[in-house]
């Protein structure tokens, strides 16, 4: 089963930034994904009162770094921007949403 | 697709309700590692734990990167070194205590378990030993752990081995008192002892168990906390049920660490213990989930049935979320480790007696008190008598992790920091059983029909 889902979509994290508005959130991270090579996937995004709240699906399958170095990267730039900045393997959110 | 709702969700159980995996626990078999050298056997265990768990904490850290989610410990257990220690000659098996320690210093892992013994029917040569070492080896080292098994539902109660172990926790304290008798927080005593518990002080690597296992122990106290309030007034129905759903999300966190750490180690994945259990940190609590269902303090009268439904809806919600559940999985009730229980007992909600009710519903049994430093062995075996009891009878585990701290008295704190917390000294009753457990031999086991 393991393998199975490996191949469906075992390269695929979710990134998600939280924090106060402002301008140049999208822009940054889609940057930072672009220079890497990786590939989005969908995006989300909705204001909970003055928070903003994004959510990324990105596919990291041709990715030239790997999944620490891409955290990384995203947590200093939301340290730039005031807001937090993470990204997560998609196994966690779907091993506890769906069964 | 995932909707931003979900992902929230999951995001906020970690950031904002301690949402972790408690423990990633290998269990590592030592049966082959007996020989008649003392000191060649424990060699051959130092090198045989830092062989197999060489990476254990580099994957745990690796997972906790990946997914998100802070795996707060990586322990081990191993093989009740009584069964390993017993094929040696030697009488002292404080060089075995000082091998696990050595080991678990080499892997970084902070705590070890298996400097046991099982003598619910009776003590072997090997046994004796070990018991006789556990003091001394619990003031010399910080990461050995120890428990000894005492009773089953088959066999009965061994009282002498109760008697002997009341002896053995205040000479613990003892040769702890400059800390506050912490010897005594990494030794337990209990009845029906899992085989596959991943968490410590009691975590050991049970004889039907494979040579090498993974099993993880998550905890959720706060999340579980934070859905009851948001629940409001609803009926027990609609509490169970909201219970239940967050135990399954919880418990679906620890079979996916579980399983992708055994993948990366390569050892087989063994079980998920389900268990809630709570941190000092605030709003981590099994006490405040308590007073969220409606009741002032925990301890108050209505706290066994919050308990045992708290109890119930976890193991049902859990047991869908894990394919293998095991170890002790109930709520635990430590009172130093969890910030709610501490205030239920300074403001006198909470008592032993209380407390030693909470346990029939719940696992697992009187863990982390605090007692006068003067309480004598006899009574402390009483108190275990009682507890192993209730396990016996009821045909489930309990156990007994009680620390007369030495110089204390009712009201004072006893310190230990860290996941350990504090504790408030608790009042026992001052009358003697001295009689009772003296009378020595073993209390028979019980009968299972005429169940009323």
């Amino acid at each position: 089963m393991t393998q199975a889902k490996k191949k469906q979509g075992g390269n695929r994290v979710i990134i998600s930034v939280l924090g106060p508005d402002r301008v140049g959130i999208i822009a940054s991270v889609a940057t930072i994904l672009a220079d890497h090579n990786i590939n989005i996937l969908d995006i989300s995004q909705t204001t909970l009162q003055e928070y903003f709240a994004m959510m990324l699906i990105a596919d990291m399958t041709k990715s030239s770094i790997d999944l620490d170095c891409l955290k990384e990267k995203l947590i200093a730039k939301g340290k730039e921007l005031g807001v937090r900045i993470d990204a997560q393997h998609e196994d966690v959110f779907n091993f506890m949403h769906r069964i | 697709m995932l909707s931003i709702k979900e992902i929230l969700e999951t995001i906020k159980m970690v950031q904002e309700e301690n949402l972790d995996i408690r423990t990633i626990t290998m269990g590592i078999s030592l049966r082959d590692c007996c020989h008649p050298e003392v000191e060649l056997a424990c060699r051959k265990i130092y090198d045989k734990i830092t062989r197999l768990a060489e990476n254990l904490v580099k994957v745990g850290e690796q997972i906790s990167r990946e997914y998100g989610i802070p795996i707060v410990n990586k322990r081990i257990s191993v093989t009740p070194i009584s069964q390993i220690a017993e094929c040696s000659q030697g009488e002292d098996y404080l060089p075995f205590a000082r091998a696990l320690e050595r080991a678990a210093e080499a892997v970084g892992v902070n705590f070890i378990g298996g400097f046991s013994a099982l003598v619910h029917k009776g003590f072997r040569r090997g046994d004796k030993l070990l018991v006789r070492a556990i003091p001394q080896a619990l003031a010399e080292t910080e990461r050995v752990c120890a428990s000894v098994n005492l009773a089953t539902t088959e066999a009965g109660i061994n009282m002498d081995a109760v008697y002997q172990m009341g002896k053995i926790i205040k000479e613990t304290a003892e040769l702890t008192a400059s800390r506050d008798g912490l010897g005594c927080a990494k030794l337990v005593v209990f009845a029906n002892a899992p085989e596959d518990n991943p968490f410590m002080a009691g975590a050991f690597h049970g004889t039907g168990e494979p040579e090498c296992v993974i099993n993880v122990g998550v905890s959720g106290p706060g999340v579980v906390k934070r859905a009851v309030e948001k629940l409001g007034c609803a009926d027990f129905g609609a509490l169970a049920e909201v219970i239940k759903k967050t135990a399954f999300k919880v418990t679906r966190m620890g079979e996916l660490v579980g399983r992708r750490a055994a993948e990366l180690l390569q050892v087989p994945f063994g079980i998920v213990d389900i268990s809630l259990a709570p941190t000092p940190a605030r709003g981590d609590s099994v006490a405040e989930i308590i007073e969220a269902m409606g009741l002032e303090r925990c301890g108050t009268h209505g706290t066994t049935a919050a308990l045992a439904l708290l109890n119930d809806a976890v193991k049902k919600g859990g047991a869908m979320a894990s394919s293998y559940v095991g170890g002790l999985s109930g709520s635990f009730i430590p009172v130093s480790e969890d910030a709610g229980m501490i205030r239920a007992v300074q403001e006198k909600a909470l008592n032993l007696e209380k407390l030693e009710a909470m346990t029939c519903v719940c696992s697992v049994g009187l863990d982390m008190i605090a007692v006068p430093g003067d309480t004598s062995a006899e009574t402390i075996a009483a108190i275990i008598a009682d507890e192993v009891a209730i396990g016996v009878i009821n045909h489930k585990t309990t156990a007994v992790r009680i620390i007369p701290a030495p110089g204390k008295k009712v009201g004072d704190f006893v310190e230990f920091g860290g996941l350990l917390g504090r504790a408030p000294v608790m009042e026992i009753n001052p009358f003697s059983a001295a009689a009772f457990v003296q009378r020595g031999g073993r209390i028979p086991a019980p009968i299972h029909s005429l169940s009323n």
